[in-house]
């Protein structure tokens, strides 16, 4: 029986609810408020408002083109999202529904190389791209991203399918359906909501992904985090121009995130509760 | 139309794209501050002179910039042809052969006339490997109302002992002015970048001529123990995490009755714009202690250099040279008045009286600079060159292990006598690692 819960809770709750969230997004909207102070405002100290002056966003865009960065972004995060899906909804399938004794020891390994630092294999990839001469190209980056958010997106999908009845499976078997058209229409219409959290989120990590698209980019493939970075100044003032390019490159993201919260939440909680 | 006409017009196109296809496109990394950025604003005039090289700017933050750098000239990447960089890795760089000998700055290029101890910094066997884009020296920063108010007068050439006692007589913790802000931020370009000059004036070294480390010496105790001190009576709250930025900050905002730093820094604070002490500064050469003759020997420069790796030499040292020439500084003169020149490069602009007449701290910031002396950073003899660094390739690490040590001297987390305990194992032990020490 569902336990009551007073309205006093409610509201309890409510409030911490917002406390959190005020928390964990106060940093985004000071980066925002500071970006419309000017550079003086901006190093005075804490102040929550701002002269309300568009300057430094005039500046970022005279400085740095932003619509490069922001389309080989666009294009490297659904880019790598998409071959991601590609190879990991086979991959889930295989775990989730034809399991070996092997395969748990294969979700754990996969899921160990995220453990590695980054630094640790720059040298070598670095060569590797140089040699197929990757570097500084949207296919080289597409494909360094999808093989760092693989893990994940594996781990999450095989989450989803591992909640899907096999025995739905087994009945389009055995109305003749071959392995194929099982995956694709039987399979990924049931796990639509899985593998629409999963593209989202990995839409997320890709766009946020700050190391290898620094690294291995220098001015054809480098999406916004390395535009960002180039507003960083090791002597003078730059926090006011620094928020306004952090916000024009986290505000695509943002919107992304905020229309397609339900979506994101409902994967993100789905077989959590049964 | 007629066949003559269509072929014509056919063969101009054909010369449009072949000339369009011939343009070669230089990709320059490099660090973001205003001499920089102002450059970027200003390669339209080149590229309108030379219409057969375009250019293509990466800019990126000091460290990761140089991490970025060393990986591509390390496994030969070649996706820069022009790197910004230090006099520290300039001459490293260079005995690794990963940078070309600028030998193509051509005739116009008046290479004696940048400053000899810059030159210098850069040069292996006699050769140019980098041209500096704009240098600096170190010098002490006031405020000459709050030096009056004391009734104090800066000395043409202040020892540390003035400057601890004017500190603290300057220091007003009621309206939040600390007599003395420098660096705290623990690493080799930031806290112990002063440090290390502080501890040449003092008569210290980093090693002897053996590469055994000094930290165990009474040099090294008494700097240390006076820049903790200074900072606990007269530096502002938080100064272990205090680096250029924050206190350039914390001076523009009128909180620092004295700053030691970079001399690229005066034209920030004697700028109206950002300076709300702009009319109140005074400058005056690296402080020295009592009976050493040494000014702490701080000499850094941001300069443009090729890469082994670059397959567009020729040109990219035609940028280079009209990036450092003369000509280019009487461009930006133009174009944004001479007190936003790139300063401490060249020998002829501390002569030009229209740079004297509109920046006041010219004069100071070439006594700073004559001071220096980079092969002779201390009193006593060392193996090394380098100022407020040693140049060898070991020193970054090292560098910022002992600034971590030394920060936490300043935030109360250790003593001096533990921190000095630490470096000196750390340094013996790293140094012996690299072969140093036999």
């Amino acid at each position: 029986m569902a336990r009551s819960v007073s309205t006093g809770q409610k509201i309890g709750w409510s409030i911490a609810a917002w406390v959190v969230a005020l928390l964990i997004f106060f940093p985004i909207l000071y980066a925002v408020i500071t970006s419309l102070k000017t550079e003086q405002e901006a190093i005075a100290g804490f102040s929550l408002i701002p002269s309300g002056t568009f300057e430094n966003y005039v500046t970022v865009q005279t400085q740095r083109d932003y619509f490069k960065p922001f389309m080989n972004s666009v294009i490297l995060s659904v880019g790598s999202t998409i071959l991601a899906l590609i190879i990991a909804i086979p991959s889930a399938w295989a775990m989730a529904f034809a399991p070996t004794k092997r395969t748990k020891d294969i979700l754990m390994w996969m899921l160990s190389t995220k453990m590695m630092p980054s630094v640790a294999v720059l040298l070598p990839i670095f060569i590797i791209f140089r040699t197929f001469g990757l570097l500084d190209s949207r296919v080289g980056l597409t494909i360094m991203l999808t093989l760092i958010n693989l893990p994940i997106v594996i781990w999450m999908l095989y989450t989803y399918f591992r909640e899907i009845p096999g025995e739905i499976l087994e009945a389009a078997r055995m109305d003749g359906a071959s392995l194929w058209k099982e995956i694709v229409y039987v399979l990924t219409p049931m796990a639509v909501p899985g593998i629409a959290s999963t593209l989202l989120l990995n839409i997320i990590l890709a766009w946020n992904e700050a190391f290898w698209t620094i690294q291995l980019t220098t001015t054809n493939a480098a999406p916004l985090t390395a535009f960002i970075a180039s507003f960083s100044s090791p002597q003078g003032l730059f926090w006011a121009k620094l928020s306004a390019a952090s916000t024009m490159a986290i505000a695509p993201i943002l919107i992304l995130g905020w229309f397609s919260q339900k979506q994101l939440v409902r994967g993100l909680t789905f077989g959590a509760v049964k | 139309m007629t066949l003559k006409t269509f072929l014509l017009g056919a063969c101009s196109a054909m010369a449009f794209v072949a000339t369009a296809a011939s343009a070669e496109t230089l990709t320059i990394a490099t660090v973001n501050n205003g001499d920089m950025v102002r450059m970027q604003g200003l390669t339209s005039e080149f590229t309108k002179a030379n219409p057969d090289i375009q250019v293509n700017w990466v800019t990126l933050e000091e460290n990761v910039l140089r991490e970025r750098v060393t990986t591509d000239i390390a496994a030969n990447g070649g996706q820069y042809d022009i790197v910004t960089i230090g006099n520290y890795e300039v001459p490293i760089w260079a005995k690794q052969k990963w940078l070309l000998p600028l030998d193509g700055l051509g005739d116009k290029y008046d290479m004696d006339d940048l400053l000899p101890a810059i030159r210098g910094g850069l040069s292996v066997d006699s050769k140019l490997y980098a041209a500096p884009f704009y240098g600096e020296s170190a010098m002490i920063m006031y405020r000459k109302d709050l030096f009056e108010k004391a009734g104090l007068k800066m000395p043409e050439s202040p020892t540390w002992e003035f400057i601890a006692d004017a500190a603290k007589k300057i220091t007003d913790r009621d309206n939040d002015v600390s007599g003395m802000c420098l660096r705290g931020k623990a690493g080799w370009g930031e806290n112990m970048a002063f440090v290390s000059a502080l501890n040449n004036s003092f008569g210290g070294r980093w090693f002897d001529e053996n590469w055994k480390p000094q930290f165990d010496q009474p040099e090294w105790k008494a700097s240390l123990q006076f820049y903790a001190d200074l900072m606990k009576e007269a530096g502002p709250a938080g100064a272990s995490s205090n680096g250029f930025n924050e206190n350039l900050t914390l001076f523009q905002q009128g909180k620092c009755g004295m700053w030691i730093d970079a001399t690229v820094a005066a034209s920030f604070v004697s700028n109206p714009k950002d300076s709300k002490v702009a009319d109140k500064v005074g400058y005056a050469i690296f402080p020295s202690k009592e009976g050493v003759k040494n000014h702490g020997n701080w000499l850094w420069s941001w300069n443009l250099a090729v890469p082994a790796s670059s397959q567009k030499a020729e040109a990219a040292q035609k940028f280079i040279s009209w990036a450092t020439s003369k000509e280019y500084t009487a461009l930006v003169a133009s174009k944004e008045g001479w007190a936003n020149v790139p300063p401490g490069t060249r020998t002829s602009l501390y002569k030009n009286a229209d740079y004297q007449k509109e920046a006041a701290f010219a004069a100071p910031t070439l006594a700073a600079m004559d001071a220096a002396d980079i092969t002779k950073p201390t009193v006593k003899p060392v193996p090394y060159t380098g100022g407020q660094f040693v140049a060898i390739p070991e020193f970054q690490a090292l560098g910022t292990t002992v600034g971590q040590l030394f920060s936490a001297v300043i935030a109360g987390q250790s003593t001096v006598d533990d921190a000095l305990a630490a470096a000196q194992a750390t340094a013996t032990r790293d140094m012996t690692r690299a072969g140093y020490i036999k």
